[in-house]
């Protein structure tokens, strides 16, 4: 297992290399100025100058590894003088945002809490009704309940979030006018009464993430179970005068976990890449909505490290999928 | 048939019906048999002959719906096990009837260790702590010649051989000393000698702990050697019932007759081609009017149309459902 951990992180480490490759090439392709906003009034000669500042004069491969060098050693350093008070980064160049002229990991950091209270919240809470749905849904397979619960996750799988989302605000927004329907990020959570706010702010949000999530995981869970309830393990255990409850929580929800849990822990890095539409249409200020704006402004520096961060984020849980695959299921032995 | 308190389990007039779309399928028919304490009765015929399903049914092991057990009793120290309330009925699988299944490949959890699922049944029937059952798991393993049982009680059922897992599928159910095993094609999934490792050890256990069982299969080989008891089954009813020699020396109906014929002899000179029991078993979507074997048996009569035969005592042990009496060798009296 071990062995298999570590060979799977090395290999990781080009398939990073190569991942932020591509990305910056296809940044570099792709249409759009970072100076396109800036007003036609101004002489093309001060423009070169502007561009020489953003350091877009120089070739791509060069601005490359700067943004590697940046990435992989000025920012951990930073991190570290952070933490520990230490000056290890002092007069190094940071990744800068075009847009904002900030260190773009500041930037981040001032998302993701947003990001991982909104679009986490709704993961936990979906992934936490869709498991009970999905299992009981496929116990009672045909039921009223599993009709209706197989209905509501078509629904929720096959409207996508914007509408949703829209739905709600007309719904509880305005005509019902119990929940807000624009996110106040600058809202702190002091007291009971603030508390109160907050969980109404995040109430619509993290309504349409969560029918989707649970929508998603709940279809896996039952289908799963299903496979595994006309096993023959389970007529043994039923015939070894086992209770139900134990018959199908020990041993067929163990079983049908395996493939589950993976897709659980595939979908985690989703969390941190933020419900680009749903922060959107809330306007929430998560990671999410910080990546539109600065594609939008053609803002390189940003789009490059954010969707790099992602990138890091899907292949670090692919891999602890895989690993948690090798612990439930006793047949997998990475060895 | 029943001589009252000497049997371990009565069964009688046991129908159990399936619902399918567009109708039903009367699997088992009025099925009546007993079991004394420490007999091996054997229960042969083909494929959807209803034999399994009969024995589900006694425990209520058949998935409902789409399965109904209509009719019948299966009495069980004292009690109808066909009234007895889902609890009730967990407390005597595993505790007073312990089941084999037919394939170990796939009846032991993956996801559980071997020693596990052994001592399920002991800490929920017998009240054990962790110790007195892992203590009995192992008994268990070394009573089924499992090498290295206290070593083995850790590991996964993947890192069993096939025969290997069926012996630990016996060792669970016998955990808790049953009176009755029920063994449903223990050995068909099993290679030659393997099965003849499994026989054997059922033999041995038989002798060592006495106690009552129902080895379900279609080898006729199988049953020969090991059973005191045979009932014969086709189209989910009885058809012959006989100790074993009785059975194999004079088979009274047509059915059992066709289908010794079918078994190929070692000795003598090598048939050109394989005897087989031309047709196919009936699916039986009402309740059988008539012998259900009536359009593949070559001496049927009108009689066997018009009315569904019912057993009839033939000699001491034996009985047979057919109308037509044959002689010892099986021509027409």
């Amino acid at each position: 297992m071990f062995t298999f951990a570590l060979r799977r992180f090395l290999i990781a480490i080009p398939t990073l290399l190569i991942i932020s490759l591509v990305i910056f090439l296809l940044l570099e392709a792709a249409p759009g100025d970072p100076l396109g906003e800036v007003p036609l009034t101004v002489p093309p000669e001060v423009k070169e100058k502007m561009r020489a500042a953003l350091g877009l004069d120089s070739a791509w491969f060069v601005r490359y590894f700067l943004w590697l060098k940046q990435f992989f050693w000025v920012e951990p350093l930073n991190l570290v003088d952070y933490l520990f008070n230490t000056q290890y980064a002092e007069g190094m160049q940071r990744v800068i945002s075009f847009q904002s002229r900030q260190p773009v990991m500041q930037i981040i950091a001032q998302r993701v809490p947003q990001t991982l209270t909104v679009v986490g919240l709704s993961y936990l809470i979906g992934v936490s009704i869709a498991l009970p749905i999905g299992i009981y849904s496929a116990y009672r397979q045909y039921s009223w309940f599993d009709q209706l619960g197989t209905f509501i996750s078509m629904v929720g799988f096959s409207v996508p979030t914007f509408f949703t989302g829209v739905v709600l605000i007309i719904i509880f927004g305005v005509k019902l006018q119990w929940f807000p329907s624009i996110y106040d990020t600058m809202h702190r959570v002091t007291d009971w009464q603030s508390f109160l706010v907050q969980v109404r702010q995040m109430a619509m949000p993290v309504m349409v993430l969560s029918l989707y999530n649970a929508a998603q995981i709940s279809r896996f869970m039952r289908s799963s179970m299903l496979d595994n309830l006309n096993q023959d393990y389970v007529r043994t255990a039923r015939a070894k005068g086992l209770t139900e409850k134990v018959v199908v929580l020990v041993h067929v929800l163990r079983n049908s976990l395996i493939p589950v849990v993976t897709v659980i822990a595939l979908g985690v890095p989703t969390i941190f890449g933020g419900a680009i539409i749903t922060e959107q249409v809330f306007k929430v200020n998560g990671l999410g909505q910080q990546l539109i704006t600065s594609i939008h402004s053609n803002d390189m520096p940003m789009v490059m490290t954010l969707t790099f961060i992602f990138a890091i984020l899907i292949v670090t849980f692919n891999l602890i999928a895989d690993l948690l695959y090798g612990i439930l299921d006793p047949r997998i032995r990475y060895d | 048939m029943p001589d009252g308190a000497q049997t371990v389990l009565h069964v009688e007039g046991l129908k159990t019906v399936f619902k399918v779309r567009g109708g039903e399928v009367h699997a088992v028919n009025s099925v009546s048999f007993d079991i004394k304490p420490g007999e091996l009765l054997g229960v042969v015929g083909e494929s959807g002959s209803g034999k399994s399903v009969t024995m589900m049914s006694l425990l209520g092991l058949l998935p409902s719906p789409p399965a109904e057990v209509r009719e019948g009793r299966v009495m069980f120290e004292g009690r109808d096990l066909l009234k007895c309330t889902p609890s009730e009925l967990r407390k005597v699988r595993g505790l007073g009837v312990g089941f084999i299944f037919q394939d170990p490949m796939t009846s032991l959890n993956p996801v559980f260790t071997v020693g596990f699922q052994i001592m399920e049944p002991l800490r929920r029937h017998l009240g054990m702590n962790k110790e007195a059952a892992r203590k009995r798991a192992q008994e268990l393993l070394e009573l089924v010649n499992i090498p290295d049982a206290a070593q083995r009680l850790g590991d996964y059922p993947h890192q069993f051989s096939g025969g290997m897992r069926q012996r630990v599928m016996i060792a669970i159910a016998l955990a808790c000393d049953p009176k009755v095993l029920i063994a449903d094609e223990p050995t068909t999934a099993l290679d030659v000698t393997i099965q003849a490792q499994i026989l054997e050890l059922v033999r041995e256990l038989r002798h060592k702990l006495g106690m009552a069982i129902v080895w379900i299969t279609h080898d006729l080989g199988v049953i020969a050697g090991i059973a005191d008891r045979v009932i014969v089954m086709y189209g989910g009813q009885i058809v012959e019932q006989a100790p074993v020699k009785e059975l194999f020396a004079h088979p009274r109906h047509p059915y059992t007759r066709a289908l010794l014929k079918t078994v190929p002899s070692v000795r003598g000179a090598r048939a050109a081609k394989l005897n087989v029991i031309e047709g196919q078993p009936p699916m039986l979507t009402a309740v059988p009017t008539s012998c259900p074997f009536r359009p593949r048996c070559a001496n049927a009569i009108e009689r066997c149309a018009a009315e569904n035969p019912l057993r009839r005592k033939v000699g001491p042990g034996h009985d047979v459902a057919c109308f037509r009496d044959f002689d010892e060798k099986g021509a027409l009296a």
